[in-house]
Parts: C-alpha cells; sequence; structure tokens
C-alpha cells in the first residue's frame, strides 16, 4: 500500500467506532465523567484463538487510528505503514493489532468537537480537560470490550511511548510487553513552553471564539497553522533541517519583504497550512494539556520506580533517537533506571540517527531491528506462532 | 554444549546456580547470557554500551540496557541479583574500585575476571623490550588499548581486602587451555596465570590481611596497627 494512495490494505480487519452503552462512563482524572464514550478504532490481523496476539498501538500529538491505512482525509498511507504490515516488524499475520483513536481527538473518538448531549452542541471548550491517564482508561475500555484480557504488547512512539508508560503503572496485569519509543515519563517545562506557544497561537486567532468556533461557522486555521509550525520545529534536528533546507532560497534572490524567502519558512508554511485540513484546533489544545500535566512520578511521591513497582512481570524496551531534543536520551534513561530500580525486566536502547524526534516515523533500519527483535523473542516467549 | 564454548565462559558456567538471576555488564552481544539462559535457565540482564552489541542481545531475546558501568550500576536495586558478571573489562573501567563495590551491592555474588598483568610474559616483555607489552591478552599498543587500570594478580587480591570482599573461587585461565582452580595468594600464580577469573562475595567478618611476598621480591604491605597478621586462608574453588 505504501506509495499508493488509494486502496484499503487487506490486512485490515476491522474499522468504526466503539460506542459503549449509556451505563460505561468514562471517569476522568479531573473528577469529571465523560458519557456517552465512543472510542474510533482500527484493525489489523486476527485475535488468535487463545486472544494472546493482540497488540495495541497508541499514537502521537496529530496522530490518529490510521496507522496503517489509507487516511480519510489526506488519502495518505498510514502514519506507521513501514512497521505494520506483512513481513514488517508488527506482522498482520502473526499478531492482532489495534489501534484506536485517543479521547479528545478529532478522528471519531470523544472529544471537544463532539456533540455535548446536555446541549445539543459541540463541547468545544465545555469538554472536560483530559489526562494521558484518561486516554489509557479508555483504551483499556475499548480492549476489554473486544474480549481480549492480556495484552501481548503495548506499543507507541511520544505521546503514544507516554501512554504505554501509563499502562504498565495501571493496568501492569493485563500487559506482557511494553515498547515505549522517543517518550518520557513527564513533560518538561521546555516541552510545556512549547505547547503553550501553540495554544496561545490558536486563542488568539479571532475565529478561535472562545472554542465555539464550529457553531460560528469558522474554524482558528491560522492559529492552528501557527502552532502546528512551532510545534514542527521541535519535530526535527538542527542537522536534519539544515540538511533539508540550508538557507536555500525559494527563487533567485531575496524579496525585501516578508514573502517566504528561504526554503525553510515555505516548508513550514505548507506544514501548518496542511495539518488544518485534519486537525481540529481544539482537540490540539486538549490533547497538548494531557501532555503537559504528564507527569507519571506525581503519585508516587515524585519517585518514578514506584509507577513501576506493580509491573515486574512486564518485559519492558525503551528506546531513544540520539538527536532527538523534544525528548531526548537522558529522559528515556530515567524512565529506564526507575524501571532498573522497580526490578522491571527491561531493555534500552539509543538509536543513531540524526532525524530528531519524527526518527520513529522514518526509515530506521535499527528501529525496524530492535522491534523486530524484541516483539519476536517475546512472542516466542508467549508461544505465539 | 558445543566445543567452540569459550574457556572463561565454561568456568562461569560452571559457578553459576540454575535459575538465578544473573546481571553480565559489558555482556557484548549477549553470548554468555543466551548460554547461561539455555544451560541454567537463568534470568538473565545485560548491560552493554555499543549500539551493535545491543541490537544483537535485543535481536537474542535478552533484556539489555545500553549503558555504561562506570555511570549506570547505581541505578540497580540493592541485591536484584545472585550474580554480577564483569568479564575481563574491570580494567577498562574510569573507577574499578567503585565499580566492584557496586557489583557487590547489586549482587550476592560477583563473577570477575582480570588479565594478570604480573603475569612472565608481560614481565619479560617490559624487561627485554622496555616497551609496553603487547601479548595475545593485551595486544593493543599502548596508545590505542582502552585497559586504562591494568593491575596484577597481587594487586587485585589487595583490592579484595581492602573492599572486604571474599574470595569464594579462583580459576587461571591460559590461551584456549581448561580453567585451572588456583590459590590467587599463591607465590607462583602472579607469575604464571594470564587471567584470572574470580568468584567474590562480601565478608561478613572482615580481617585485614597482610600480603605474602612475591618470588621476585615484592615486599609484604605493613600491617595495621592493632591487627595481628593472620595467614591467609587456603582457598579453593568450589566442586561444581
Amino acid at each position: 500500500m505504501t506509495g499508493t494512495a488509494a486502496a484499503t490494505p487487506q490486512f485490515e480487519t476491522n474499522g468504526g467506532t466503539h460506542s459503549f452503552p449509556a451505563g460505561k462512563a468514562l471517569r476522568l482524572d479531573s473528577g469529571a465523567t465523560l458519557s456517552p464514550l465512543e472510542i474510533a478504532y482500527k484493525t489489523y490481523g486476527r485475535l488468535n484463538a487463545t486472544r494472546s496476539n493482540a497488540i495495541l498501538v497508541c499514537h502521537a500529538l496529530t496522530g490518529d487510528q490510521h496507522a496503517a491505512s489509507v487516511h480519510p482525509v489526506t488519502g495518505k498511507p498510514g502514519w506507521w505503514d513501514r512497521v505494520i504490515g506483512p513481513g514488517l516488524p508488527l506482522d498482520p499475520e502473526r499478531y492482532f493489532i489495534i489501534c484506536t483513536n485517543v479521547i479528545g481527538g478529532c478522528m471519531g473518538s470523544t472529544g471537544p468537537a463532539s456533540i455535548d448531549p446536555s446541549t445539543g452542541k459541540p463541547y468545544g471548550l465545555t469538554f472536560p480537560v483530559i489526562t494521558i491517564a484518561d486516554m489509557v482508561r479508555a483504551q483499556a475500555m475499548l480492549v476489554e470490550a473486544l474480549g481480549i484480557e492480556t495484552l501481548f504488547a503495548v506499543v507507541g512512539g511520544s505521546m503514544g511511548g507516554m501512554q504505554v508508560l501509563q499502562w504498565a503503572a495501571d493496568y501492569p496485569e493485563k500487559l506482557f510487553s511494553a515498547v515505549c519509543i522517543a517518550a518520557a515519563a513527564r513533560h518538561s517545562a521546555q516541552n510545556i513552553a512549547f505547547h503553550e506557544v501553540g495554544r496561545q497561537a490558536i486563542m488568539a486567532d479571532p475565529d478561535w471564539r472562545g472554542g465555539a468556533y464550529e457553531t460560528a461557522g469558522v474554524r482558528p486555521e491560522k492559529g492552528l497553522a501557527v502552532a502546528r509550525m512551532a510545534a514542527h520545529i521541535t519535530y526535527l534536528s538542527e542537522t536534519a533541517l539544515q540538511r533539508k533546507f540550508g538557507r536555500e532560497l525559494q527563487r533567485d534572490g531575496l524579496s525585501w519583504g516578508f514573502d517566504a524567502d528561504f526554503q525553510v519558512e515555505s516548508y513550514l508554511r505548507h506544514q501548518g497550512a496542511s495539518f488544518v485540513d485534519r486537525f481540529d484546533a481544539n482537540s490540539y489544545l486538549y490533547i497538548t494539556r494531557a501532555l503537559d500535566y504528564f507527569d507519571l512520578a506525581a503519585r508516587h511521591d515524585g519517585v518514578l520506580a514506584g509507577a513501576f513497582r506493580k509491573a515486574r512481570d512486564v518485559r519492558f524496551c525503551v528506546l531513544s533517537f540520539s538527536s532527538d531534543w523534544l525528548y531526548a536520551t537522558a529522559e528515556s534513561r530515567d524512565v529506564v533506571r526507575a524501571l532498573n530500580a522497580a526490578g522491571c525486566r527491561a531493555s534500552f536502547a539509543e538509536i543513531e540517527s540524526d532525524k530528531g524526534h519524527d526518527a520513529f516515523f522514518l526509515d530506521e533500519p535499527q528501529l525496524d531491528r530492535t522491534l523486530r527483535g524484541f516483539l519476536g523473542a517475546n512472542a516466542a516467549a508467549r508461544g505465539l506462532a | 554444549m558445543s566445543g567452540a564454548v569459550r574457556e572463561d565462559f565454561r568456568e562461569i558456567l560452571r559457578l553459576v546456580r540454575p535459575n538465578a538471576r544473573v546481571l553480565d555488564v559489558g555482556c557484548e552481544e549477549g553470548e554468555l547470557l543466551e548460554l547461561l539462559g539455555r544451560e541454567k535457565q537463568i534470568d538473565g540482564q545485560g548491560l552493554e554500551i555499543s549500539p551493535a552489541g545491543v541490537a544483537a542481545c535485543l535481536a537474542r531475546g535478552l533484556a539489555v540496557v545500553q549503558g555504561d558501568g562506570d555511570r549506570d550500576l547505581d541505578h540497580f536495586p540493592t541485591r536484584a541479583f545472585d550474580y554480577a558478571i564483569l568479564s575481563k573489562t574491570l580494567q577498562q573501567m574510569r573507577e574499578p574500585r567503585h565499580v566492584l563495590s557496586e557489583l557487590l551491592r547489586i549482587a550476592e555474588q560477583a563473577i570477575v575476571s582480570v588479565p594478570n598483568f604480573g603475569h612472565w610474559r608481560m614481565r619479560v616483555s617490559l624487561m627485554t623490550r622496555g616497551r609496553m607489552p603487547e601479548t595475545r591478552v593485551l595486544p593493543d599498543p599502548w596508545w590505542a588499548t582502552a585497559n586504562i587500570h591494568l593491575c596484577t594478580l597481587r594487586d587485585f587480591t589487595d583490592l579484595c581486602r581492602d573492599l572486604d570482599l571474599r574470595i569464594d573461587a579462583c580459576a587461571a585461565l591460559s590461551g584456549g587451555k581448561p580453567a585451572r582452580p588456583i590459590n590467587p595468594d599463591g607465590p607462583l600464580e602472579n607469575w604464571r596465570s594470564e587471567t584470572a577469573l574470580f568468584l567474590l562475595s562480601r565478608r561478613a567478618d572482615a580481617v585485614p590481611q597482610a600480603a605474602p611476598l612475591d618470588l621476585f621480591g615484592e615486599v609484604a604491605l605493613p600491617t595495621p596497627e592493632g591487627v595481628k597478621p593472620t595467614r591467609r586462608r587456603k582457598v579453593s574453588a568450589p566442586s561444581s
């Protein structure tokens, strides 16, 4: 399916939205409850007879459930289609792979653009503030609804990696293994600062309308685009940006004005403009907030190892990229040290790459080899064919 | 067991109890951990600095952490393992003394092997050539070697004494020959053991001891005040 923008992969086995019955409300960390709850998801491959081959893939901030499926809005291949597929590290012929859209998202799961049953209008800013733990609780409800007691693995990068760590803290008994890629156990001041720039850009857009833009029939596209532009810089390494663009100009000579003279400017504008087609501004506010609130150690008196005390039977693999400055290797090392301190079985590798944080989406053979090796060995340990 | 097993691995395999929890510091490509897993059903964890080594371990299904023995041992909890293995890399550590103490904090017992700079080849080479020895055990020139803290057998047993470590077993390894159980304080061993492999544990009742004389006239250490020099008890390898 890579390269061709139309076909649904043959190994896609389900796709849709699970609506929980009215009695099944999602209780949130904030104290609020979310009901009705809908979770949009995709599955690849088939659940085996013993229901022991399920892998949950968790997406990043602006990702969605279309991990290996053509994106319905952009028509582009799935965001992890180079990892999920026959013969690839997450092989649907061997595993039953589930990817859900996080709550607060905008691709079908309940989020700020969903209709608030009490008003009949989109939630907007009346949507409750959510956390990474809330996202994971919702995923656990879906996994249970699919009849799966234990996941063979939970895998994710960036915000997905944070969900993986949260899974290990909250549902260790439901996990056989966990793969956390390019993530951290908490958001740093710098992480929060970049997100705040993005949120302020959205809220400064007059079309944001206090979050009620949908009712007003407008969209804060300019603000959301600027938020994406700022964030996009944090996903790339300085080396990658320099290599890709340097000081190259769009056309001969300078404009002596404020057009996009430099190719890097044009690239960022394009990133911003295309992002607004597929993402909702309020979702961006809510999900970045969830990330900023993330601090796994907080509930354990600030001791990260405390979060993993019950996860001693989970097999962990933590991976970082050498040029990632958004969630740097040091952050992953802190996670590994906490896992060691808690007596967990942990593997850790720093993958050499100059592509920055986004390396986990890109062609990194060492990432593939590591995933394949780790999952393959654990599949053998779990007795998967 | 295949005949291709390294002699030091064979000796380690002999020392390790079945089903033990084992940390291999500097596990390279995980050969030893895999062997111990297969033969002794151990629960293993590796620590390895090279990305290629880490990748190879992961592909073998081993638990491995990319890290550095000098820095990353501090984060393991006390007594998390039955054995901590440090095979031939102690002399490459920035702080071998600290590393050795850490190994015996993390694990009940440590298995440590060290190339013996007191081996006759070293001494003869240094004496006749007047240059840093380059031998089959330490083949690199001085400016390229990773071995920054070389020691003799005598130096190592002194350090163990200093750290209150008990030598539970010791074997000499030379070339590809089978391991030979030795008394590391035996006067000849500092001459003839190319590499020595130790099984160490923390001593509960520590008594400082004087070092015996070396054949080539190395003097015994002064006895600490107030402690009568006692003969070191004979150390032998446990039967497997």
